[in-house]
């Protein structure tokens, strides 16, 4: 019996000491990439790195940045590659960002006026992404859906409830896109866009993958994506297909290293080895489908792969990060108080809406038109106006930490208040759809 | 027990002890860590600002509503799906008890944040049946959309905690009850409401109030069909975007401890001061009545069409590891095997992790469970039924807050000898499943120990046995099916849970098998594999299932074995 308890306690202790006896070289990275792309890569750089392990460090984009500022000092995960440059932006302003050597001599300097690396040396472009539609070619057929072509079809009744996006404050992809729209529209028209076609959703996903899954198994028709979500859908053998829209931009993905990183060596081995011709290759693998920023690259890229250097992708956006940096929390707030949370009584405005304009459509009502419009504008409005998107002091209210109680209770003021404006208005647009409708008999 | 044992010996209040702290750093301190915050400044002073704050959002009051919405609907939802098949197995002829077994125990095995994503494919906006409707009628029906979703995935998930519970306290009613309710002139739908229910009510409040708990806390299904606005998600949401410093996620997790400890306190206390004993225990077979021809359509109707429900999931979760692509279709087009080595060659780590962390977990609860058992019923230990208190509390612990609590407690903490931080190791799962699993397995150690005859132990010490020598060689070995069976219920539990792996996983390498489940489901082409490696995930959890009860019964044959010695004696 003794000898069996020792047995046992040895054999425990034995597991217990196994993960540490195995201590090895490692590098630790924190990326939102789906697991095609770090598995991919992981198992590439191992076999070339024998005694470097990968260690990945799944997490969204806004939920990484809260995990680096986190980490305690001498714990600090090594690298953060993600799409969204301005996750990187918020970071380095942070000073979370170590500056990193560029191996990456033969990359253009710039994607249209986008710097593809950082100018102060804080992250580097490792893959070029555009944001677009995406759809299912099934559902479209089965419920009749023309194939959208840019961001201002998706605003047509047509489409009620048949889109889906994600919210810019759980996924990077999801606030370039937003803010893709806000620089290519202006701030008050791209809001109104944004209202209407958040209006169109079916939902609001809570991780930015939830639109590309959704697609690929036709719970919604068309969602809007980042590119490879897309086209690796469509390599995978999913019935999708996706576009560009106009106004798009091409922004690198980036990849950088972590201030006060433990494993820095290992950190910008890795780093140079996605930017190595063997490691940008690696994009094209279907289940990726990413645009390499070399562009000699694309010699080998496979038939009918987009590539931005050589005019397939036309972007009207020359995306301004600094402007995204500055109001970064804010359009994520703006969005979740008044898109987000408030989205069934925002579908609900819509649907009274469309309703009341089908109603009314060829005849002339000048009344019922008025109150349509009234409806129109108390629904699609943004809560915030340009000129009050461009106040310091306004927008300094985000940048500072949150635990100060008398800030904390400005912007839990504001946000409620947000909310609340939005119901009402949403709730008075229903109101006012329904007279115009009744008015159009 | 002779008069001249003394209250307690050494060894007995040091083990106590030990158990003691255990709980307090790893319970108690990370759970008062969150309390804590909730109630004060950055710079340490008491405030009530950030309830204050939290319940002038409306989004939280909201999220605070639907919580609760959702948890009352399904408990509601629960009852109508179990209490019919409790009652029917256990007071009528009918040859589908085996079947009503299968179902009690079926939706267990699948975690329901998986069972979610299967169900999206079935009944989700062009999932398979609203795909028929839409064909065969032009309309379609909202099952799996916002809250509707959670209620009904949440439901079929949790029935079982009621159905069980029912049954078990249906088949411990004294029969003459019934039959003089009946001589009397009572029958029917009347002798069920007056009779039959209430004397099974302690088992219905039982269940009900587990099930009320569990879908209150649940984190992974709003999250995978997308709802948001329900306090766990919340509190996740504002904790790993905003930040572990923000005040609201930690305001959201005391009012998760809050309602789950009432929810369990009260139904404590409802049962507390009211007599639901009857002279004699078990139903006699005598007693099942028959069906009318009728009532046999409307009960085999009633468990076929639940049955499916309850296969749903397990048959989607089948169906999409086998599929290469399941798009807008009833079924999937094309069929493929290679998810299973892909799962297999890729993930056999995390495979090999869940094993590990919930297999130390389940040996932890079991050492842990039967201590506290034997210091509770053998010995006068201080603070004895203080421990069980704590352990008890543990079920009403949300995992989202244990997790919470945990990275904020255990934030600058390393493991001795090592550099590695406590909260990015390993060890911190097996931690938290032990906390969270201890409550399973106290209750069967408890129930094994109180049936081994005390006269067992007595006779051993007249014979000169010491103490540690009569735990060893009488106790415990009559008591091993119990203990097995806590092992194998701490075991399966801990390896479906997701609401604090999710929190705690800091490295991918690290991670179980259900985290690696709900990665694989968030990228294009991991929805087979995903689906595969839940599929697996299953058969461990089933086989384990099957083990238990094997276990539970023999032991029951083992009891009988030893009672019938101790009465010989």
């Amino acid at each position: 019996m003794r000898m069996r308890h020792l047995a046992i306690a040895l054999s425990l202790a034995g597991l217990l000491a196994a993960p540490a006896a195995r201590a090895q070289q490692q590098v630790v990275i924190v990326t939102s990439f789906p697991k095609e792309i770090t598995e991919t890569y992981k198992k590439a750089f191992e076999a070339k790195n024998p005694g470097i392990r990968v260690e990945i460090l799944n997490k969204p984009t806004p939920a990484g940045v809260a995990y680096i500022r986190e980490a305690p000092a001498n714990n600090k995960p090594d690298v953060f590659w993600v799409s969204a440059p301005d996750a990187f932006e918020v970071l380095a302003r942070e000073k979370l960002l170590a500056k990193i050597s560029n191996p990456n001599k033969d990359a253009p300097s710039k994607i249209g006026n986008y710097p593809v690396n950082d100018p102060q040396g804080y992250y580097l472009g490792q893959a070029l992404a555009g944001y677009g539609l995406m759809w299912n070619t099934r559902y479209m057929k089965a419920n009749k859906l023309p194939d959208p072509k840019e961001w201002a079809d998706l605003t047509k009744p047509v489409y009620f409830g048949h889109v889906a996006m994600s919210s810019p404050s759980r996924s990077g992809t999801t606030h370039l896109t937003v803010e893709t729209i806000l620089q290519g529209e202006g701030w008050d028209k791209g809001w109104a866009d944004l209202l209407r076609i958040s209006g169109n959703c079916a939902a609001i996903t809570e991780r930015s993958f939830g639109v590309p899954d959704g697609v690929n198994n036709g719970q919604f028709g068309i969602g809007l994506v980042i590119d490879f979500f897309g086209l690796a859908g469509k390599a995978s053998g999913f019935p999708v297909e996706f576009v560009y829209p106009s106004v798009t931009a091409i922004v690198p993905a980036n990849i950088g290293m972590v201030a006060g990183a433990k494993n820095a060596e290992n950190a910008q081995k890795f780093i140079n080895y996605t930017l190595s011709v063997e490691g940008q290759e690696l994009l094209f693998d279907p289940k990726i489908s990413r645009l390499p920023v070399l562009p000699a690259v694309y010699k080998k890229a496979p038939a009918g792969f987009p590539n931005p250097f050589s005019g397939t992708i036309k972007p009207k956006v020359n995306f301004d990060s600094d402007l995204s940096e500055a109001r970064y929390y804010v359009v994520s707030a703006i969005f979740d108080h008044t898109i987000t949370f408030r989205h069934k009584e925002l579908v609900a405005a819509t649907k009274a809406i469309d309703t009341a304009a089908a109603k009314l459509a060829g005849k002339k009502n000048p009344q019922a038109e008025a109150l349509l419009k009234e409806a129109r504008d108390l629904a699609f409005t943004p809560i915030v106006g340009e000129a009050r998107s461009k106040d310091k002091e306004f927008l300094a209210l985000w940048r500072e930490t949150k635990r100060d109680a008398a800030k904390a209770k400005q912007i839990t003021a504001l946000e409620e208040y947000w909310g609340t404006q939005a119901r009402k208005n949403y709730a008075k647009a229903v109101e006012l759809a329904n007279q115009a409708a009744a008015l159009a008999k | 027990m002779s008069a001249a044992t003394p209250r307690f010996t050494f060894g007995q209040a040091a083990v106590a002890l030990a158990i003691g702290a255990f709980l307090v750093t790893f319970l108690v301190v990370p759970v008062l860590m969150v309390i804590y915050i909730a109630f004060t400044n950055p710079d340490g002073s008491l405030t009530l600002a950030h309830f204050q704050g939290f319940f002038q959002l409306s989004l939280m009051r909201e999220s605070f509503y639907n919580s609760l919405y959702v948890a009352v609907m399904t408990v509601l939802l629960s009852t109508l799906i179990a209490v019919p098949l409790a009652y029917l197995t256990a007071r009528f002829e009918f040859r589908g008890a085996v079947l009503i077994q299968t179902l009690g125990v079926l939706p267990l095995v699948m975690p329901a944040f998986v069972g979610a994503s299967a169900m999206q494919l079935l009944f989700g906006r062009s999932g398979t049946v609203n795909l028929i409707l839409q064909d065969a009628f032009g309309f379609t029906l909202p099952i799996m959309q916002g809250l509707n979703g959670v209620i009904f995935v949440e439901t079929l998930h949790y029935f079982p905690f009621i159905l069980l519970n029912v049954t078990v306290a249906l088949a411990n009613i004294d029969t003459a009850m019934e039959e003089s309710a009946q001589n009397l002139g009572s029958s029917g739908f009347r002798l069920f409401r007056r009779i039959v229910f209430p004397l099974a009510l302690p088992g219905y409040i039982a269940g009900a109030s587990l099930v009320f708990i569990k879908v209150f806390d649940d984190l992974g299904t709003p999250l995978v069909l997308n709802v948001t606005n329900m306090l766990a998600p919340q509190a996740y949401l504002r904790v790993t975007s905003i930040g572990i410093e923000d005040p609201i996620g930690y305001v959201i997790c005391v009012i998760l401890v809050a309602f789950s400890v009432s929810a369990m306190a009260g139904s404590m206390w409802f049962l507390r001061g009211r007599d639901f004993a009857t002279v004699n225990r078990g139903g006699v077979a005598s007693l099942r009545r028959r069906l009318s021809p009728w009532q046999s359509v409307l009960a085999y109707g009633w468990i076929i069409a639940v049955l499916l429900l309850i296969l749903s999931p397990h048959l989607g979760i089948l169906l999409l590891s086998f599929s290469k692509v399941w798009s807008y279709s009833l079924l999937p087009e094309a069929w493929t095997l290679e998810h299973y080595p892909a799962v297999i060659e890729n993930s056999s780590r995390m495979i090999w992790n869940t094993l590990l962390y919930c297999g130390l977990a389940a040996l932890f609860c079991v050492i842990i469970g039967t201590a506290i058992a034997y210091l509770v019923q053998r010995t006068r230990v201080p603070g004895r039924h203080l421990l069980d208190a704590m352990v008890t509390a543990a079920l009403a612990m949300p995992g989202v807050v244990l997790g919470i609590g945990y990275l904020r407690t255990f934030k600058n903490v390393e493991i001795p000898f090592t550099e590695t931080a406590l909260t990015s190791s390993w060890v911190i799962f097996v931690l938290a499943y032990t906390i969270r699993r201890l409550p399973y397995a106290l209750r069967s150690c408890m129930a094994a120990l109180s049936q081994v005859h005390i006269s067992l132990e007595e006779s051993a010490q007249n014979l000169g046995a010491s103490r540690r020598r009569t735990i060893q060689r009488i106790v415990v070995p009559l008591m091993i099916g119990g203990i097995a069976a806590g092992f194998v219920t701490s075991f399966i539990t801990a390896a479906v849970e997701i609401s604090e792996t999710i929190l705690l996983t800091s490295r991918e390498s690290l991670a179980p098998m259900s985290y690696g489940i709900y990665l694989y489901m968030q990228s294009i082409s991991g929805r087979g594999p995903g689906a595969a490696l839940a599929v697996i995930t299953v058969l461990i959890v089933a086989v384990g299932t099957y083990i238990s009860n094997h276990l539970i019964r023999t032991r029951a044959a083992h009891q009988t074995a030893a009672h019938i010695k101790a009465g010989a004696k």
